[in-house]
């Protein structure tokens, strides 16, 4: 059972701002049955330009129906230069916390208000501006993979296609709605490779297909008195935090190791989870203290 | 509107009133321990506390004590002798055992076989056998109604198939595979046959003098009404396998440990009460199931049942709601005390849905929108039609909700 606050349970069970508004000025729609969670926002303006009305459809569990809710209450009255403001977090705060797991459904909330607020804005021949969006990094929404993580890999493993994305990210491997976005990064990544802007990884590219994140070799080269402690460190990774976090739909990546330093990266749901900095001190860093170097500190890349 | 200008939606608006009694119908989950099981345990943990290997009459009421259970295990699935029975604590060690001692029994053999729907005890130690071990694993394909193809099992089989994992009954759909016939291509193979019978037990009859193509079994005391914490494996007289827990000489080596002395004692008295009301699973449960079913299917409109109608548990049936997502049902009926468990991403902690669906083709939009109702001898007819009349109304209220219908199913 999750431990959803008395607010979740609030918004859940008497959802505010259930339905569709009729002659909305924005709809945003994102997500996907086939994810498992989609959310359907539209909003109205007042005469003085503020929302005066949002309305909400969510396909999704007792959070995503919760998040949504709660951002109807949030962005009404509010400007839309107001309500570009709120983020995933705020959605989460309001909400008293949602379990780390379900961090994504208030990215969903913060995905359909910028999808709303473009909506807004092509209704009126115009582009939405610039300030008002943040930046939009969710590739693949129903494994939350970021556009980042999905272009270092196919710069990493000198991806091939749609299926080595999937098998090194988990990306596209759900709706398969994000297929064509991985096709169009795979176009755009080789051919920044092909024109030589993009180094080959040190020990060449490596394309196995089937190996998982947690296998991929290290970018730079290391001295050979690390070799013994980098190899205990990917096996430490490999074996047991990586098998542990997958459990919860994330992994982690090895990056590179100086000086004590090891510098990884989380994919997945660990990727967009506000709570990465406790999986990092509190679970990957202990572990590499206590069965590699009590020394060590961890430094998440690509934050 | 409501006063704060929202407007106002009640989830539980339309909802039938909370009974005054729980319904649990989420058995193949766990179950509750049968009174009698209890009753035995008792003096076992208070009294007679001893430790079986002592030589003192303490150790010697705690020795006899787990003696029975053992003998009533034996004689739940007919097994030869006593001895055949290990005594774990649970399934998930019993299929561990199973597997792992087989590998260990057999180093030179690399490779096992196992299905796309087995309990994650099985398919997540395949994994860890594959990731970090070396081995290789084949996973068998499920059809649309959750049947195994057997052609593909015999083609997968190979020279150093140390072993083939298969379960009797699947735990998310109640389908059924065919022990029989498995086992007959197995043997054929000279490969060691494992079947993970934890679902089956107590819902089926078992026979292993029958099912003698079966060299080790695995059982689980909750799911049949004994606690948690106690399980057992057979091995058949002749089969080797290696200990996992070492370290002592219980079991006759092949599981160290002081005995769960009063668990495995209420472990032997679940599974007479299950030998005795094998039958009446097999019609009172099977019925109000099979009510349940019908009342549900026909109540709700755009919902299907997942797996093969009739050759399944009595106890368990999986439907699918189109257009919603398991865990607000889940959370609702919780409300009305109903007890149930789904298929749905979100309900496990994970972002993918239901394994066991998605190994039978169910796209993912119905693999999210599936519950499991699992019912046990201690369920009754008035619960079942509780349910069928807070069904509809919950599944109504979330579909006023979302999005999708009939006419659109996606952005």
């Amino acid at each position: 059972m999750w431990n959803y606050s008395d607010k979740v349970f609030d918004h859940f069970m008497n959802p505010r701002n259930v339905g569709e508004i009729e002659e909305p000025d924005g709809v945003g729609e994102v997500g996907s049955m086939a994810c498992g969670d989609a959310l359907r926002l539209s909003f109205k303006l007042d005469a003085d330009e503020r929302i005066a009305e949002a309305r909400f459809q969510t396909f999704g569990c007792g959070s995503a129906i919760a998040s949504s809710s709660v951002l109807t209450e949030m962005v009404k009255g509010r400007t839309l230069e107001e309500a570009s403001k709120i983020t995933n977090e705020d959605i989460a705060e309001e909400l008293g916390g949602l379990p780390r797991e379900k961090m994504h459904c208030s990215v969903m909330g913060r995905e359909a208000l910028e999808a709303a607020m473009i909506d807004y804005y092509q209704r009126l021949g115009r582009g939405v501006p610039c300030h008002l969006l943040q930046q939009e990094t969710i590739l693949c929404h129903c494994f939350q993979v970021t556009k980042d993580t999905v272009r270092d890999a196919i710069f990493q493993h000198r991806l091939k296609d749609i299926e080595d994305v999937t098998n090194f990210t988990k990306a596209g491997g759900g709706c398969t709605d994000c297929h064509h976005d991985i096709g169009d990064m795979l176009r755009d990544c080789w051919d920044k490779i092909e024109r030589g802007e993009i180094p080959a990884p040190a020990g060449g590219p490596l394309v196995e297909l089937g190996a998982m994140p947690g296998n991929s070799q290290p970018a730079t080269a290391v001295a050979d008195a690390d070799q013994d402690v980098v190899g205990r460190i990917r096996e430490l990774l490999a074996n047991d935090i990586s098998v542990a976090l997958r459990n919860d739909g994330g992994d982690i990546e090895f990056v590179r190791y100086q000086d004590n330093q090891v510098f990884v990266r989380l994919t997945g749901a660990c990727a967009a989870c506000r709570a990465s900095d406790a999986t990092i001190k509190g679970y990957v860093e202990a572990q590499l203290r206590e069965f590699v170097n009590e020394d060590i500190v961890v430094i998440e890349v690509d934050k | 509107m409501g006063a704060d200008g929202n407007v106002s939606f009640n989830m539980m608006a339309g909802l039938p009133e909370r009974p005054a009694k729980g319904i649990y119908l989420d058995n193949n989950a766990t179950t509750a321990v049968a009174p009698e099981v209890l009753d035995i345990m008792m003096p076992l943990l208070t009294d007679h506390y001893g430790n079986p290997s002592s030589m003192h009459t303490f150790g010697a009421m705690a020795g006899d004590a787990v003696d029975r259970g053992r003998e009533r295990i034996r004689k739940l699935i007919n097994a030869q002798i006593p001895n055949e029975i290990v005594l774990t604590g649970g399934g998930s060690e019993s299929d561990n055992l199973a597997i792992v001692g087989t590998l260990y029994a057999y180093p030179d053999k690399k490779h096992l076989i196992t299905t796309s729907v087995e309990h994650p005890a099985v398919l997540g130690l395949c994994r860890d056998l594959e990731k970090r071990h070396g081995y290789e694993v084949t996973y068998l394909k499920v059809d649309g109604e959750g049947h195994l193809d057997l052609d593909e099992l015999r083609d997968a089989i190979r020279d150093d198939t140390a072993v083939v994992s298969v379960m009797m009954a699947n735990n998310e759909t109640g389908v059924l595979f065919d022990p029989q016939a498995v086992g007959g291509i197995v043997k054929e193979k000279g490969s060691i046959f494992h079947v993970d019978a934890v679902q089956a037990a107590g819902k089926l009859p078992l026979d292993v003098q029958a099912l003698d193509c079966v060299d080790l079994l695995s059982l689980s005391g909750h799911k049949l009404h004994a606690p948690k914490g106690v399980g057992a494996l057979y091995v058949r007289k002749g089969t080797k396998i290696r200990p996992l827990i070492v370290g002592g000489h219980q079991e006759r080596g092949r599981r160290a440990g002081t005995e769960n002395v009063a668990a495995v004692a209420g472990f032997g008295v679940a599974c007479d009460l299950a030998a005795a009301g094998i039958e009446h699973e097999n019609t009172v449960v099977r019925a109000m199931r099979d009510r349940l079913e019908t009342g549900l299917l026909e109540a709700i409109p755009d919902s299907r049942r997942n797996g093969d109608a009739d050759r399944r548990l009595p106890n368990t049936t999986n439907i699918s709601f189109e257009y919603i997502e398991g865990e607000g049902i889940l959370l609702l009926l919780d409300k009305l005390g109903v007890a149930a468990s789904s298929g749905s991403a979100c309900t496990s902690g994970s972002l993918e849905p239901s394994h066991v669906l998605r190994a039978m083709g169910l796209p993912f939009t119905l693999a999210h929108g599936s519950i499991r109702f699992s019912l046990s001898r201690y369920n009754e007819m008035s619960e079942v039609e509780y349910v069928i009349r807070a069904l509809p109304p919950i599944i109504g209220r979330l579909r006023e909700i979302t999005p999708f219908n009939a006419e659109r199913s996606t952005f």
